[in-house]
């Protein structure tokens, strides 16, 4: 089962730029969660400080006891061979083969013997098709492939804690569906806990148990999926329905005085759509069931109290037996 | 189109007030004093580190190679004509001075004791450490350091450790190798071209030179080989980015090597006169 990680007031800033401030979230043992946010809001600097490679100002980040933030050095590293992150574009080593790439964190933190070894990479390589590639080296392959690549090397050891920074930028919709696919397969199999960092409102719409959206330097809501997918925030709606009108523009927030003209020449007409909730990905036939959406379902049921009326009514949808959702 | 362009809006609500220390602005005059501190801490990290294990001979071994392949043969090539030069300075001296019998002793100290750990340092910092730094800057920023330190191992211990241990026995190992090329080259133009008596310069040499001479030039070497491989590293790990950033880190790994070698050699010349007794005195 994987591990909580708990993120408790964190702080970050470059000199005088602020990042984000205050950011308080908990990710839950063993379930899928997303981090939204439009371009440049710090994301992939979230997703660097959970695993300690920026350090924030503020804050802790506690993972199985140790905080990745102020811990000290040799704490941070031996937990950090619980987490599996998988960089942007791969960060795969260039001056070696895919194979070694995904052979480096056995041979780095096993004894295991190299038929072992062997087994273990060829067996994640066919996991994220690339049979056949494993001896080119990452310079010689598409784009695509060193993410899935990247993949394979995150998921070698094991990982209770997987990191997903944007795994579709650069691929095409049909493998960004597969590997939509994958990552929920791989929690059923692994139980691991997962955050994806993205900007894909199809992963956002099907893959996550959780979402949180940053923006405008914080934190602008996390909780159960539905509770995003139904929101009325003004840039939680603007940013799922991919439009122009909203809070969000091109490259920072709008001001003020643009909003209200937008408002005044009725920019605000799709607000009033209601969003549909579309189901979300069940693990391929002959998967396990997935542990994490169990527990899942036992903790929105328990704080169905405190989430407002759309997301209750999507979430009672989704566990009654006829609107699909986790059976069983 | 009359629609101003978005603008930022005024600052979020600025809480630093309240509780939140705002990061002072660092000072640019003391930016000099805080990269040398930095450079210090590396150089103290991987002092500490390297006696850590696993120790990583595989990389050693390939790292040691690789600075000794690209340094070895501008070494030697250098060193003749720098024997040279130095054997017929002195050798044209010593003819003024009516010491002519002191050639051999006196070309053969400068050339161990200076020239020869300066070149090797010079050649070791340009062929071997510039090509650390750009190996260690590039691997930054496609962040595969990052990916190795996610992947829980220490980039120094992995990278760094191993390459200042090469810089290291390579500046050693080629020390002994230009001061019997530069001694040579020095021989072979005293004693052919300036028309020098064999049997004098051998025998100034043993009266003037003392084995705590090539002491302290192994020495010295050693200390400007870990020069050389933790500027070439440091710079290597904080490139400013981009490729640009690269390059530039480069450039001052070589530039910052030249200066601190020359001044660590003056000061390591300073400390060895005063404390071994100069043999003919």
């Amino acid at each position: 089962m994987g591990i909580e990680v708990v993120v408790e007031g964190l702080t970050k800033s470059f000199g005088k730029q602020n990042i984000w401030q205050d950011v308080t979230l908990t990710l839950p043992a063993g379930e899928v969660s997303v981090m939204l946010g439009p371009s440049g809001t710090g994301k992939t600097v979230f997703l660097k400080s959970i695993i300690g490679l920026l350090k924030p100002e503020r804050g802790r980040v506690l993972i199985d006891g140790v905080d990745m933030v102020g811990s000290p050095e040799r704490d941070i590293y031996e937990t950090r061979k619980l987490f599996g992150l998988m960089f942007q574009d791969g960060a795969l080593f260039g001056s070696m083969t895919l194979f070694d790439n995904i052979a480096f964190p056995l041979r780095e933190h096993t004894r295991k013997k190299e038929s072992e070894i062997r087994r273990i990479v060829m067996e994640r390589i066919e996991v994220v098709g690339l049979l056949g590639a494993e001896g080119k080296l990452p310079g010689e392959i598409s784009g695509g492939m060193r993410k899935r690549a990247g993949l394979a090397r995150a998921l070698v050891l094991d990982p209770q804690i997987i990191l997903c920074d944007e795994p579709d930028s650069g691929l095409d919709p049909v493998r960004t569906a597969y590997l939509s696919q994958l990552l929920i397969d791989l929690n059923a199999q692994i139980d691991a806990t997962m955050l994806i960092v993205t900007h894909n409102l199809d992963i956002a719409a099907t893959v996550p148990d959780n979402m949180g959206m940053l923006f405008r330097q914080g934190l602008v809501t996390f909780g159960p999926r539905e509770v995003l997918l139904t929101s009325e925030e003004p840039v939680v709606a603007q940013f799922l329905g991919g439009r122009r009108e909203g809070p969000i523009g091109m490259s920072e927030e709008k001001d003020a005085a643009t909003l209200a003209r937008e408002q005044l020449s009725g920019g605000g007409d799709h607000a009033g759509q209601p969003r549909t909730v579309v189901p979300q990905l069940e693990p391929s036939p002959g998967m396990p069931v997935r542990q994490g959406a169990l527990r899942r379902r036992e903790r929105v049921l328990g704080m169905m109290a405190q989430l407002p009326e759309a997301a209750r009514t999507a979430i009672m949808r989704s566990y009654s037996p006829a609107g699909g959702g986790v059976t069983g | 189109m009359t629609a101003p362009l978005p603008v930022r809006p005024p600052a979020p609500p600025d809480d630093r007030a309240a509780g939140v220390p705002a990061a002072r602005e660092p000072s640019k005059l003391l930016a000099p004093l805080r990269e040398t501190g930095k450079l210090f801490a590396l150089a103290a990290a991987v002092t500490r580190v390297i006696f850590r294990r696993p120790f990583q001979l595989r990389e050693f071994i390939e790292q040691f190679w690789f600075v000794a392949s690209v340094t070895i043969l501008p070494a030697a090539l250098v060193s003749i004509p720098f024997g040279a030069v130095i054997a017929l300075q002195v050798g044209s001296l010593t003819q003024q001075l009516g010491a002519q019998s002191f050639t051999g002793g006196a070309s053969v100290l400068a050339v161990i004791q200076q020239a020869s750990p300066l070149i090797v340092a010079l050649l070791i910092a340009g062929a071997g450490g510039s090509a650390i730094c750009a190996d260690l800057g590039s691997r930054k920023i496609r962040e595969e350091l990052d990916a190795m330190e996610v992947m829980g191992v220490s980039p120094i211990q992995r990278l760094v450790v191993p390459r200042v241990l090469a810089t290291m026995l390579v500046a050693v190992l080629l020390n002994g190798m230009v001061s019997v090329v530069g001694t040579l080259g020095g021989y072979f133009f005293n004693v052919i071209m300036q028309g020098g008596t064999p049997g004098a310069y051998l025998a100034s040499f043993s009266a003037l030179a003392q084995l705590p001479d090539l002491y302290i030039s192994e020495l010295k070497a050693l200390i400007f080989g870990f020069i050389a491989g933790i500027v070439a590293a440091y710079r290597g790990l904080n490139p400013r980015g981009g490729p640009k950033g690269v390059g530039d880190a480069v450039n001052q790994s070589v530039v910052i090597t030249f200066m601190l070698l020359f001044f660590v050699n003056m000061v390591l010349t300073a400390i060895y006169l005063q404390i071994v007794p100069p043999k003919g005195g």
